[in-house]
């Protein structure tokens, strides 16, 4: 069972306080995008064994959304951070890269 | 036999005896004693029969590893089955059964099987019982389950109680032995937290049984002095009777802590479940002996080299008059010479290694032994129990050489240390040939969430079995700086592998070797599936059932993949193991469950006015954890008699409800009018200051997921009311979008429902209850359909809501939750003479069906969207976009063909099924008849005196008048399609 | 006006501490920039209370203020004041995007009293009590329902949760706390 330092609150919370929200950094498509960019917003998710970028909500907590760049593989953490981004911040970035030194990048 | 020995015991307390049962046989025991050690002390050998072939089974080991001594102990609701024997501290009055034998443990009928074995080989049940194909389920099936399953499931509820606890530590130690204590104490002195699990009532391990002594002093006394030093310091906390059950990722381990076990009926929790967090795991749970594989090897009598030591020492109890010794390692000399301190007879040490020279062996030679060269096992002889031992020359194939006579054999195949808690999280294991054992890989250890190795094994968990390396090993798992502790033991030369008995035994010879004793699978077996073509160790596990038991193959799983290997003609680390998974051992659901049981299993959520509604005989509906009252039944009345008056009263006279569910959510700010634009299929931004409007949220599928009353509160501030169940989930729903999409929207929200209770009242007199009430002006003029005022009714600061739900004249008032039962109770008294009487959510639901309004969960299911409910009027086609528009422009939205929402009226005026579906001419892909549509609410009206019903019929708004057939339970009910509005269609009661 | 009633009426059940429903409290969420001086100043003035830090709680008399998310405050005073608190509250921030709602009756709070109250709710919670400072609100779960606690005296540890659920939290910690259960080691 996972622990997240919620990066809001800073509480190191375990799964059972927190509520999982799929990928991370999903673009929305609205009215006007093509089927294929709506498809993929809808429904095509990554699956990697290894870096992905995650939605958690502190929901037992303080009620926030964040994000969080973990190895699906090792269950590794690289580090969580707030929600209003569109793309992982640049010491995320860093961070797996210096872990993960194969790492293709974002995205 | 077996026997209490005259003197000795060091766990014992020989003032305290303690009476006891077995098999309604009354027996004594000692404080102390484990059940194990008190039957043996009553020479009480054979204890079950196997599960396949009913054989007789004795008690093998002292402790978790033990396969066969399981019991049925306690009576009545305090009854378990599968209780290890070994591990279970006998106390006054403890009832114990044998298991698996019928019609007794002496005389079993199953023992027939036993005659048929060679019939009954691995893959058995996937072989025979294949076909005929019906004969699986009415023939075999039952047959199997009737013989098959150990112990006895308890029949009544559990008397006992449970609880759960979380800990948190920096350093976990798995183990109280002598190992775990000194990693516990180096880790301490660094001054680290340090949690000691011990699963055992004792601590110290088996270094006092073994005579180690360490840093010059007996192990017993140094264990005490270590514990004192433990104890003295405040960053650590020892728990005993507490087994590491489970270690998962991130560091959160699971503990079992028998509180009660041994203390039956006290009112204590029995178990405790530990939830702990932990940075590292020191895994200090030693190492389990093997067996040897030599014919006859499960006759009882036939015990573990250690456990016989263990009983003799720590109990003073004597296994056998005459124990002969088997083993390919010095450490069973200990045993011979144990039981010699004893004063009891060891014919001869059969060891199998060709020339043993090694200091203990020297000691038993000169205290007169026979230790008898490269000699093993060619078979067993006995029954019930063991009369002799027949030698033969481990080189050859089992020709007997001499038979010795005696009724205990003890057997060491060397041990296996307990990685399991390595493993369990991911850590990978290494083959070490000259010891014939897997120990932990420091270098591939399991990974916590920094990415750093958080599982360390320690003493001989970690292969280091000899005394002088084990507390080295466990100093240093623990971060000691210092030196470390110095243990004094004899040296011990090399063990042998041996993983057959003798090494060229013949087949006859290979089916009386028990591998899995509690599953009976044997070395024919494992070759047999090798041979059959299994090559992985996980296949070979499921289709031979080794290792599957209850003590999931403790001592079983090493020989069983050496055999494998052997067969397979490749090295055993080619072979690996099967998946060590959690629990180590067997923990009770009770628990598992912990304190979720009776009136706290599940939240139940209350309104402020529950307690009347009860005092009041409601009938209760859950609705998610809420219950509400589905209707109040009078004496005499049936359910549907009282929903039908309800229903009757509320359009004649008054109807009160307990809304108070209701989702009312508060969404304030700049932006909150974009924002639920956003939110809704329609538009909230235009709605006036005091107005009231319908909503509808869709998710971004389109599906339609929640609705309710959008209520402008202010110019920057909307209440919106959710359904019961979606009150959480919206709210849920609306932080997402605004913390994750537009983040720099200024909206805030705030979930009100448990803020206020709120009371529908609802019917032709509603206004009159509201004017007596008094306070707020509620005339049509003043408050007209889909407005709302605030002030104070019957002295109570309240908002009062006209909408409805059920086409009557109807308010809602919503008053703060502390005075909600006031509210309730003042409305009661006021429409005593206006026929006020409460109604529930069954008369709630038929008057809204009359009404023809739709309910999310019966006309929606998430495959619905509004368009297909006739809700395109509460759908803004002027907004560019809302969540789920886009997604209700494909193509298969906008299907002409959809099922839609109609009302259906059965051509006798009967009550359609529920859920039922209308048939279509052809069948689908798979051969299935086509439907053409489904009732998704159906009543009685009171009001009709008639059946109704809503349903989604293909293009069904197209086909008004058609009669559709039903086919329910093989009947055929007609329902013609109408208009889903039953009752006031032109809406003018709710408008007086 | 009719006396408001808590979810319980201050039931209460002896253990090896003793659990109690506090009875009815003034509660108000505060939702705002928490980083503006007005909202701080706000808060002084409506309550006596500093602003408090990250998952802090400060009191001044009676009142207290809890740090319950990035943008919200929990403000607790005696449950007479809290709609006069919220007016003062509103005034002080109007203008301003701010949110203020008076959730008095919403919630129900328990106290758990005695030199073993962290055992109590040890059983119940995923916090590391012996690490939970003083002046810190916790929100976290209590067994199956969403919570949130603080130390609000030597020896006592204040817990609210949502008043629908305040029977299930009642015998939640009336069963923790029988006596016998400590949780001590052995």
């Amino acid at each position: 069972m996972l622990t997240l330092t919620c990066p809001y609150c800073g509480v190191a919370a375990e799964e059972t306080e927190l509520a999982p929200g799929g990928e991370a950094h999903l673009k929305r498509f609205g009215p006007g995008a093509s089927d294929e960019d709506f498809e993929g917003y809808l429904f095509a998710r990554k699956n990697p064994k290894g870096v992905h970028f995650e939605r958690w909500r502190h929901a037992y907590g303080c009620g926030k959304w964040f994000l969080a760049a973990r190895c699906t593989a090792t269950l590794e953490v690289f580090g969580t951070y707030p929600a209003q981004v569109s793309e992982p911040p640049p010491d995320i970035i860093a961070a797996i890269k210096a872990k993960r030194p194969d790492w293709k990048g974002y995205p | 036999m077996s026997t209490r020995l005259a003197t000795g015991g060091r766990l014992i307390d020989r003032t305290a005896p303690l009476a006891f049962s077995f098999d309604g046989r009354a027996l004594r025991g000692y404080a102390g004693d484990t059940l194990a050690a008190a039957l043996l002390a009553n020479d009480q050998m054979l204890i079950a029969r196997s599960f396949k072939y009913h054989r007789p089974r004795g008690i093998l080991a002292a402790g978790v590893e033990e396969p066969n001594a399981l019991v049925g102990l306690g009576q009545g609701p305090r009854f378990e089955p599968d209780q290890r024997t070994t591990t279970t501290e006998l106390f006054a009055g403890a009832a114990t059964v044998s298991q698996n034998a019928w019609p007794s443990l002496n005389l079993d009928v199953g023992a027939l099987n036993n005659l048929a074995a060679r019939f009954l080989p691995a893959g058995f049940y996937y072989k025979t019982f294949m076909f005929p194909r019906f004969a699986w389920k009415h023939l075999f099936e039952p047959v199997v389950r009737l013989s098959a399953g150990i112990g006895r499931a308890p029949a009544e509820p559990d008397a006992d109680r449970y609880e759960q606890a979380y800990d948190f530590t920096d350093v976990l130690v798995a183990g109280g032995g002598i190992a775990g204590l000194t990693a516990a104490l180096a880790a301490a002195q660094n001054g680290q937290r340090v949690l000691v699990l011990e699963q055992t009532a004792h601590w110290g391990g088996r270094a006092p049984v073994d005579g180690i002594a360490i840093d010059g002093k007996p192990a017993d006394a140094w264990v005490a002095e270590t514990l004192a030093a433990l104890k003295a310091l405040p960053n650590v906390t020892l728990r005993r009777r507490t087994m590491v059950a489970g270690v998962h990722d991130h560091g959160y381990v699971i503990a079992q802590e028998a509180v009660a076990d041994h203390l039956p009926g006290a009112d204590l929790p029995r178990h405790r479940l530990w939830r702990i967090r932990a940075g590292r795991v020191i895994a200090a749970t030693g190492a389990i002996e093997r067996p040897l594989a030599f014919a006859g090897n499960d006759i009882p009598g036939v015990m573990l080299a250690a456990a016989v030591r263990d009983y003799v020492v720590n109990w003073a109890v004597s296994p056998g008059d005459r124990t002969v010794v088997v083993t390919n390692n010095d450490d069973a000399y200990r045993t011979a010479l144990a039981l010699l301190d004893a004063g009891l007879v060891v014919p001869a040490i059969l060891d199998a290694r060709a020339s043993v020279t090694g200091a203990l062996p020297a000691e038993a030679r000169a205290r007169g032994i026979r230790v008898l060269e490269g000699r093993g096992v060619a078979k067993i002889k006995g029954g019930k129990r063991v009369t002799a031992v027949q030698v033969c020359a481990q080189a050859g194939e089992g020709a007997a050489l001499e038979t010795i006579a005696c009724d205990c054999v003890a057997m060491s195949g060397g041990f296996s240390p307990v990685v399991h808690l390595f493993s369990q999280p991911g850590g990978k294991l290494a083959w070490d040939a000259a010891n014939g054992m897997f120990t932990p890989d420091p270098a591939r250890a399991p990974t916590g969430a920094d990415g750093r190795p958080f599982v360390t094994c320690a003493g001989a968990a970690s292969g280091a079995l000899l005394p002088a390396v084990c507390l080295a090993d466990a100093h240093a798992a623990g971060g000691g700086t210092g030196p470390a502790p110095q243990a004094t033991a004899p040296d011990e030369a090399p063990m042998q592998p041996v993983w057959m008995m003798p090494q060229g035994a013949p087949p006859a010879l290979r089916a009386k070797m028990w591998l899995d004793f509690q599953n009976d699978v044997k070395v024919s077996d494992v070759q047999l599936a090798a041979r059959e073509g299994y090559v992985s160790v996980e296949h070979t596990k499921r289709y031979t059932t080794l290792g599957m038991a209850s003590d999931q193959g403790k001592i079983s799983n090493i020989n069983g993949l050496a055999i494998l290997s052997d067969a397979l003609g490749q090295p055993i680390p080619a072979t690996g193991t099967t998946t060590f998974r959690p629990p180590y051992a067997p923990i009770s659901f009770g628990a598992i469950a912990g304190e979720a049981r009776g009136e706290i299993f599940q939240p139940l959520r209350r309104t402020p006015m529950h307690g009347w509604h009860e005092e009041n005989g409601a009938h209760w509906e859950p609705v998610g954890l809420w219950r509400r009252p589905y209707c109040y039944p009078r004496a005499g009345e049936t359910h549907a008699q009282a929903v039908n008056r309800e229903v009757a009263n509320t359009r004649q006279h008054l109807g009160l409800l307990d809304a108070s569910t209701l989702g009312k959510i508060l969404v304030k700010g700049p932006d909150a009018g974009r924002f639920l634009d956003m939110l809704y299929t329609g538009i909230m931004s235009t709605l006036p200051v005091g107005k009231c409007r319908y909503g509808l949220m869709c998710s971004e599928n389109g599906f339609l997921i929640d609705d309710g009353v959008v209520v402008r509160l202010t110019e920057d501030s909307w209440l919106c009311h959710t359904t019961t169940g979606g009150a959480d989930r919206i709210h849920a729903h609306m932080e997402d979008w605004l913390q994750c999409e537009w983040w720099d929207w200024q909206v805030y929200t705030a979930n009100l429902t448990e803020q206020f209770a709120q009371v529908a009242v609802v019917g032709p007199n509603a206004r009159k209850l509201l004017q007596a009430l008094g306070g707020i002006d509620v005339s049509r003029e003043a408050l007209p359909f889909m407005t709302f005022a605030e002030g104070t009714l019957a002295g109570i600061p309240a908002r009062v809501f006209r909408i409805s739900f059920s086409g009557e004249l109807s308010y809602e008032v919503a008053v703060p939750a502390s005075h909600g039962l006031a509210l309730w109770h003042a409305c009661l008294a006021a429409g005593a003479e206006l026929g006020a009487m409460p109604y529930g959510t069954e008369a709630l639901h038929v008057m809204r069906a009359e009404k023809g309004f739709i309910m999310i969960g019966d006309e929606t299911d998430g495959t619905v969207i509004p368009q297909d409910l006739g809700l395109g009027w509460a759908i803004s086609k002027k907004k560019p976009d809302y969540i789920g528009k886009r997604a209700q422009e494909r193509t298969h939205m906008t299907n002409p063909d959809r099922w839609k929402l109609v009302g259906l009226e059965t051509l006798d005026g009967s009550v359609l099924p529920d859920g039922v579906l209308a048939p279509a001419p052809g069948v689908n892909a798979n051969g299935q008849r086509l439907t053409q549509g489904r009732v998704t609410s159906t009543y009685f009206s009171p009001t009709l005196g008639r059946g109704i019903a809503m349903g989604l019929v293909l293009r069904g708004p197209d086909r008004m008048g058609e009669v559709l057939d039903f086919v329910a339970g093989g009947k055929t009910i007609k329902a013609r399609i109408c208009d889903q509005v039953f009752y006031d269609k032109d809406g003018e009661k709710q408008n007086v | 006006m009719s006396e408001p009633i808590s979810a319980l009426g201050g039931a209460s059940a002896e253990g090896f501490a003793r659990v109690t429903e506090a009875g009815p409290l003034g509660m108000i969420t505060l939702r705002g920039d928490l980083a503006a001086p007005a909202v701080a100043s706000a808060v002084k003035a409506a309550t006596g209370c500093a602003l408090p830090a990250r998952r802090a709680i400060t009191t001044q008399g009676e009142n207290s203020a809890a740090w319950m998310s990035p943008d919200e405050l929990l403000l607790l005073v005696p449950y007479p004041e809290a709609a006069a608190t919220s007016a003062t509250l509103e005034a002080a921030l109007k203008g301003r995007h701010a949110l203020v709602a008076n959730v008095s009756d919403a919630r129900a709070l328990f106290r758990v009293t005695g030199p073993k109250a962290d055992q109590v709710l040890a059983k119940l919670c995923p916090v590391d009590f012996a690490t939970l400072p003083a002046a810190e609100i916790r929100r976290t779960r209590a067994a199956q329902v969403a919570a949130a606690l603080w130390r609000s005296n030597p020896d006592e540890i204040s817990l609210i949760c949502f008043r629908s659920v305040a029977r299930y939290m009642f015998d939640l910690l009336a069963v923790s706390a029988r006596p016998g259960s400590e949780l001590a080691p052995g």
